[in-house]
């Protein structure tokens, strides 16, 4: 077993029926888990020599349902190991806890989820829009974001791009 | 009274700094975007008491391009060109972290030629970048000829990428399955002088700094941070083996044959602006010699994958092949389709750990490519860094970044 599937064994363990599931996909586990674990998650593969948050962020997955995703990826330069957390967050005001108290570099990069997909991040200490403008409308990363623009629309595809060109059609 | 003066109320800055800013006691400066020594559109609001930096606020974004967005509308093989635009000093470093996420994503082998010849290039990119980086950094601490003498050694490099490419710095050239073409005539050559002339070079430059006692005193216990400090605020790269701990994903986990190739990850231990720039040095060091065992063992055969439901057929075929003309046609209309899931891979650019986080959904289009930057990583802790300073050595604390701005904002 490796360092990361041993870690997730443990994890799984301590976290009982907040542990959802986890995914191996090409060589890469992933752990999925419930939203309210994410803080306790970290603080646990932190202890075991998880000390380097080297991705924080999320995917929309509009229109499906739930429909946004928050992943982490956390590395240990002690074990070499990789291990990924992934979170599904329902509906359009999404919700999930900060980790900035246990990795302070998480900071921007929740800014950045928060301004690019308007997820929000209790308990974290700064939360700014950080690259848009601080007066801009919107999150530009959401699926249906307009791209800025127009979209040459196909019969194959023409369904696809209607749902997300409101503004055409007002 | 202090209302009337700026262009932000007062609520906005609350919190960002202390109490006694806004009551007047110490001076809020702004530095930036548009400053030779912040390298890019990066704007400080600095809060100095005297000259002594109480706190600083980073403001980035000024650079952001959309450049994830865009992605997404694009075929896998078109969204590459973004890649070169985003950190503009490491182009072929982006491009290789992006093929490797998509192969990774789609299961493509990537032939042995392609893999070493890759390895070459984002080495010299890793020199071009170090250099450009080294002739700012002196540039900025008021040693000009510094930054003549890199900027003549840099076009070299420019030349070769030039050659290969047909472009100086938006190369595009890694394609998702190897390469866009093979390595013209004459590459060896260049590549050969370049490796002859180099290691003269970086003593001249040493020359010129690491005794020079201007540049010590400006450099050395700048901008200090230890090891634990700066896993705990996410620095990669030079930044956190100046600290000493020999931390590097070419080694950690190799990627693109790095596992075949003899190198050193050069550490320091103060975790000062001078042990940046000693590290630094010597990473150019080691990246000379890498490209020379790289240019030794280049192997023979194919430049890219044969698999032609991703990687098109070569021109000629198109004349005399149906079966080529359908992959190109499809290629390059539809774009090949990727399975439902997520990959990350993380590589070492110059700047540290660039990794791309790639999520297919069945299409030809990615869902979702998020690019974990480096200098966005790192600048994150420039207050850290430069609390109790100097304004003078912000200027250094900046540049010891070597934080550029399309790779942060994207």
């Amino acid at each position: 077993m490796t360092e990361a599937e041993t870690t997730l064994v443990a994890l799984q363990q301590a976290l009982e029926e907040r542990f959802l599931d986890s995914v191996e996909f090409r060589d890469q586990l992933t752990a999925v888990l419930q939203p309210e674990a994410v803080v306790e998650a970290c603080q646990f593969l932190k202890r075991r020599d998880f000390d380097l948050l080297i991705a924080l962020t999320a995917a929309d997955h509009w229109p499906e349902e739930p429909r946004f995703e928050m992943v982490y990826q956390l590395f240990s330069v002690k074990l070499n190991a990789l291990i990924g957390l992934s979170v599904s967050l329902e509906g359009d005001e999404p919700k999930v806890p900060s980790i900035e108290s246990v990795y302070p570099s998480a900071n921007w990069h929740e800014r950045e989820v928060f301004d690019m997909f308007g997820i929000d991040f209790p308990g974290h200490s700064d939360l700014r829009r950080i690259l848009m403008p601080h007066d801009w409308e919107g999150h530009p990363l959401r699926k249906n974001y307009p791209l800025g623009y127009e979209e040459v629309q196909f019969s194959f595809n023409f369904d696809d791009i209607d749902r997300r060109k409101k503004y055409a059609k007002d | 009274m202090l209302e009337g003066q700026m262009e932000v109320t007062v609520d906005e800055l609350r919190g960002l700094v202390s109490e006694r800013a806004i009551q007047g006691e110490t001076m809020l400066l702004n530095m930036g975007p548009q400053h030779p020594s912040t390298h890019g559109v990066l704007r400080l609001i600095l809060e100095l008491d005297g000259e002594t930096i109480v706190n600083l606020v980073p403001d980035i974004g000024f650079l952001h391009t959309g450049i994830e967005k865009n992605m997404e509308a694009m075929t896998y093989e078109k969204a590459l060109v973004m890649t070169d635009r985003m950190d503009y000093l490491n182009n072929l470093g982006s491009n290789l972290c992006y093929c490797l996420a998509v192969e990774k994503l789609v299961e493509l082998d990537v032939p042995p030629r392609a893999q070493v010849v890759r390895v070459l290039l984002t080495e010299l990119t890793r020199i071009a970048s170090h250099l450009l980086w080294l002739g700012t950094h002196a540039l900025d601490l008021a040693a000009m000829s510094v930054f003549l003498y890199t900027w003549r050694e840099r076009e070299i490099l420019m030349d070769i990428f030039e050659m290969c490419s047909g472009q100086r710095m938006m190369t595009s050239y890694f394609r998702p399955g190897g390469l866009w073409r093979d390595i013209p005539q004459g590459f060896e050559g260049a590549v050969k002088q370049f490796l002859e002339l180099f290691p003269e070079r970086i003593r001249e430059y040493e020359s010129l700094l690491t005794e020079n006692p201007i540049y010590i005193e400006r450099t050395k216990g700048i901008g200090v941070i230890s090891t634990e400090e700066a896993l705990e605020i996410g620095l990669t790269g030079p930044i956190l083996r100046a600290t000493g701990l020999p931390f590097d994903m070419r080694k950690a986990q190799p990627y693109s044959s790095y596992e075949q190739f003899d190198f050193e990850v050069p550490i320091a231990t103060n975790g000062d602006t001078y042990d940046r720039y000693i590290v630094r040095m010597e990473e150019m060091r080691q990246s000379l010699n890498i490209v020379r065992q790289a240019l030794d063992r280049l192997p023979e055969g194919p430049f890219r994958s044969n698999n032609r439901k991703f990687v098109p057929p070569p021109r000629s075929e198109l004349g005399h092949s149906m079966e080529a003309v359908i992959h190109h046609f499809k290629l390059w209309t539809e774009g090949f389709l990727a399975p439902k899931g997520a990959v990350y891979v993380p590589v070492e650019s110059p700047r540290g750990v660039l990794g791309c986080y790639l999520v297919g959904d069945g299409g030809p289009k990615p869902r979702r490519v998020h690019f974990h930057a480096p200098s966005f990583a790192n600048l994150q802790a420039l207050p850290m860094l430069s609390r109790g300073h100097l304004v003078a050595d912000v200027i250094a604390i900046i540049s010891s970044l070597d934080p550029i701005l399309g790779d942060s904002d994207r």
